[in-house]
């Protein structure tokens, strides 16, 4: 604090009239760097300071324009591009209907820019440090003083000249504004290093706390802590101790309709596939086959069981038996199971069961292929027989 | 009495120095809080609790506690949402539109209607969140990029409301607290304590009263000004569009725009009357907020009364003349019905007992101007309860026909709602200068140059 640097000097006026006239006389004695402080705008002093006009305006209008953009653009991609939907039969961009969250959005973003940038930009704020804080001239102009101020940086500066110059405009109380060299806020003071710290844990503490445990207590109850058994548990409500329940019998389900063969050792009268083999169906029965079918019989049914001995390994669907048989045979099966296979008529329905079956009738072609066989597949699209 | 209109009437009567008026308007800032003070606090704070109580309460066990129910869905939480934002036009009003309409007399009481704009708004914005019954999931209003792929749906009048409100909030905030940082300025460098300087040189930001900064300032008031008009014009718009946008017979009206707004500005003035009555009494004010100015206030409560008047005759004409008969229906119900009691008591509070106003000396006698806008207030939250409530009470169908009554926790909900505004009101006129100070200051006789070196 030893070491102190000239700011500048300043002075007080009475009356409006007075100021206007000092910062006249200031300006045309040639300083550029002064400033008048007054409790209030006084009207005419931009005249007396040659200022020219504030082009805050502009920031409004750039950020006015492009909030107007920005949410114009935003919403057309969101509601025609991002996920179009028809909402009350009006086309995805609805202009008449997009125009009040515009207006609003400009509004919003041209009000910030100019108050946040004229506070920043313009005014360098905030600057609770600058040297005419918390001096007796600055005390007098926020009340009812009116005064003017000639740094020291400026070119034309001389503490004699500026003097004489207040005097001459009867300046009152005219005083030498000082500062201190070495920096008051220094970063890495302990005191702030400290308040740092303590900010960054309150924060995560408060953080982690709303989000991890405020939200979950009662009777903050989510969707998903519902009071019902869910799939795969235990129910301590039914005597089986199942949660997953059977069909009511004696109901008949959305494609379920109930197997005529039911329980007997084959079909009586032969049944043929109502499906073609397309590749959508062949899809859906490869989904099928994987989900109800793969863990027993194998990925591409070789009997190679994915249970680990937990479960007896059926035997290979490639055999000369299984490829013998008509798809109505399979169906069978399928229905009404065989040996310990149980029955899967409530897991697939109708078509799933005759999508499965030609699956299973693509994975035999394809595993029991001849080489003239393999040669004309590949050689049905290009980019198999290139290979 | 004879008035020279050739002179522009001083705002502030009898000439006070500029430092007189930095001691009226600090003053309750300086003074440890009296009795009275404390009295008014905990009144409103035990209307606070009520609200707080039925808040909780309609946490724990949902909307059902409520009174509304099919056919009457939307009820007490619409009519208070609509009721307290418009009370909140009248401090962007007052503050924005004057200003741009180079109302002088408009600075005495800017400050304070800004401050009852946002507290209402924050009134208002309770009930939209409490009324999904799961407030804590509004942050789902907000268009953010979700793992649904979804957004909001822009072309909805809620969402518009979602962002009309915020915006207005925001704004009103933004508006009011850059006026107030001049003032942060002065109360910085007169306070003795260190506490409050440190606070005080928080929120000036290090304002220097400097010109340079002066002329930026005086041009973003400008700015920010020709930004809140619109807006506030288009909040109780889109407000409105939360009915007129739907097709109930009632509600589906193109009136409804002008009409709220009209309503809005009505109510609004009335609320910043009722409080000023007060303020200016207890806080002293009496020549910064002058009679006059009551008086204009009075005048504009006069004209956006009857406007709302002729809006309430317009209805039935348009229900008339457009031979619809579910919107006749509606009408003649509104008047003749169930809900007769309420219509009347909006018409004679909004349209008949404002008549007054006409005679000047209603309009500068501070007791019966009191009960006339207390009355109004209470109209206009009928108004608003009348248009949602009876365009729902009679659905299409006879049998989806009822009553609404509204249950004691609605009536809690809302007299917490004014316990919020209250107390919000009081803390501030003991913490904040209820006067724009360097606005005053700039109007006071003798605060501008006259040209030609002080001799006429």
């Amino acid at each position: 604090m030893s070491e102190r640097k000239l700011y500048g000097l300043t002075a007080l006026f009475q009356t409006p009239d007075e100021i206007v006239h000092a910062a006249k006389k200031v300006q045309d004695s040639g300083y550029k760097k002064y400033d008048v402080h007054t409790p209030y705008p006084v009207h005419g002093m931009d005249a007396a300071m040659k200022l020219k006009p504030s082009n805050l305006g502009y920031v409004t209008l750039i950020f006015g324009l492009s909030g107007a953009a920005f949410a114009l653009l935003f919403m057309y991609w969101a509601m025609s591009k991002d996920y179009p939907m028809i909402i009350g039969g009006k086309p995805f961009f609805a202009l008449p209907a997009f125009i009040p969250i515009t207006f609003e959005i400009t509004v919003l973003l041209a009000t910030l820019a100019t108050v946040i940038g004229m506070l920043t930009f313009y005014f360098k704020f905030p600057n609770n440090s600058q040297p005419l804080h918390d001096t007796p001239y600055m005390k007098a102009v926020s009340s009812d003083k009116y005064g003017i101020c000639i740094e020291a940086d400026d070119e034309l500066f001389d503490l004699e000249k500026v003097k004489h110059l207040f005097k001459e405009l009867n300046g009152q109380n005219v005083s030498e504004i000082y500062f201190p060299v070495t920096e008051p806020f220094k970063i890495f003071e302990p005191k702030f290093l400290i308040l740092l710290a303590v900010v960054a844990l309150s924060t995560s503490a408060v953080t982690y706390l709303t989000l991890n445990k405020l939200l979950y207590i009662t009777p903050y109850n989510w969707l998903m802590n519902q009071n019902r058994v869910n799939v795969q548990s235990k129910s301590t409500f039914y005597a089986d101790g199942f949660g997953m329940r059977k069909p009511v019998e004696g109901t008949v389900a959305r494609g379920f309709i109930p197997y005529e063969y039911k329980g007997l050792a084959a079909p009586v009268v032969p049944l043929s596939n109502p499906l073609l083999p397309t590749a959508q169906i062949l899809q859906l029965g490869r989904k099928r086959f994987l989900t109800f079918c793969s863990p027993c019989h194998g990925n591409f049914g070789d009997g190679d069981s994915r249970l680990r001995g937990q479960f007896p390994n059926p035997p290979s669907l490639h055999s000369e038996k299984v490829r013998g048989w008509h798809d109505g045979n399979i169906y069978h099966v399928i229905v009404n199971g065989q040996n310990v296979m149980p029955s899967y008529s409530s897991q697939l329905s109708r078509d799933d069961r005759w999508a499965v079956i030609h699956y299973i009738r693509a994975l035999q072609k394809a595993k029991n292929a001849s080489p003239s066989e393999i040669l004309e597949a590949k050689k049905e699209t290009p980019s198999n027989a290139a290979k | 009495m004879n008035i020279d209109y050739s002179q522009e009437m001083p705002v502030i009567e009898s000439r006070i120095s500029l430092a007189e008026i930095d001691r009226l308007i600090s003053r309750p800032l300086d003074e440890k809080p009296d009795k009275k003070f404390l009295i008014a606090l905990s009144i409103t704070l035990t209307l606070l609790l009520v609200g707080v109580i039925s808040i909780s309460y309609l946490f724990l066990y949902g909307t059902g506690v409520w009174g509304l129910n099919q056919p009457v869905g939307w009820a007490f939480d619409i009519t208070n949402f609509v009721f307290w934002v418009g009370i909140g036009h009248a401090g962007t009003l007052i503050s924005a539109v004057l200003y741009l309409l180079r109302q002088k007399w408009r600075t005495g009481i800017a400050r304070f209607a800004e401050a009852m704009t946002i507290f209402a708004v924050m009134c208002a914005g309770i009930f939209p969140i409490i009324h999904t019954g799961r407030p804590w999931l509004a942050g789902y209003l907000t268009p953010y990029p979700n793992q649904h792929g979804l957004w909001v749906n822009f072309t909805s009048p809620l969402v518009w409301d979602v962002f009309a409100v915020s915006t207005y909030f925001t704004v009103s905030l933004v508006f009011w607290y850059v006026g107030l940082i001049p003032d942060f300025g002065l109360l910085r460098d007169r306070t003795a304590s260190k506490l409050k300087k440190t606070i005080y040189s928080i929120f000036s930001l290090g304002w220097r009263n400097s010109h340079r900064n002066w002329m930026h300032y005086e041009k973003a008031y400008m700015l920010l000004a020709g930004f809140a008009t619109p807006l506030v014009l288009s909040v109780h718009t889109i407000v409105s569009f939360d009915f007129a946008v739907s097709i109930i017979p009632g509600w589906h009206s193109t009136i409804f725009p002008p009409y709220f707004v009209a309503g809005a500005i009505f109510s609004g003035f009335a609320m910043v009357v009722t409080v000023l009555i007060f303020v200016r009494k207890v806080f002293d004010l009496q020549h910064i907020i002058t009679l006059n100015h009551l008086d204009k206030m009075n005048k504009i409560i006069l004209v956006t009364g009857s406007m709302v008047g002729y809006a309430y005759a317009m209805e039935f004409f348009i229900a008339w003349y457009s031979g619809n008969p579910f919107e006749q229906f509606i009408f003649i119900n509104r008047a003749f019905g169930p809900y007769a009691w309420a219509y009347w008591i909006m018409v004679s509070c909004n349209v008949f007992i404002p008549q007054l106003f006409w005679f000047k000396k209603v309009r500068r006698t501070i007791p019966v101007m009191l009960i006339i806008v207390i009355l109004v207030n209470v109209g206009m939250w009928f108004e608003r309860f009348v248009i949602t409530v009876t365009s729902l009470h009679r659905d299409f169908l006879p049998s989806s026909w009822g009553y609404f009554v509204p249950s004691v926790f609605d009536l809690g909900t809302l007299i917490g709602s004014f316990g919020l505004f209250f107390t919000l009101v009081l803390l501030f006129t003991k913490t904040l200068p209820v006067v724009a100070i360097s606005e005053i200051k700039a109007v006071a006789e003798g605060a501008q140059p006259s040209h030609n070196g002080g001799k006429h």
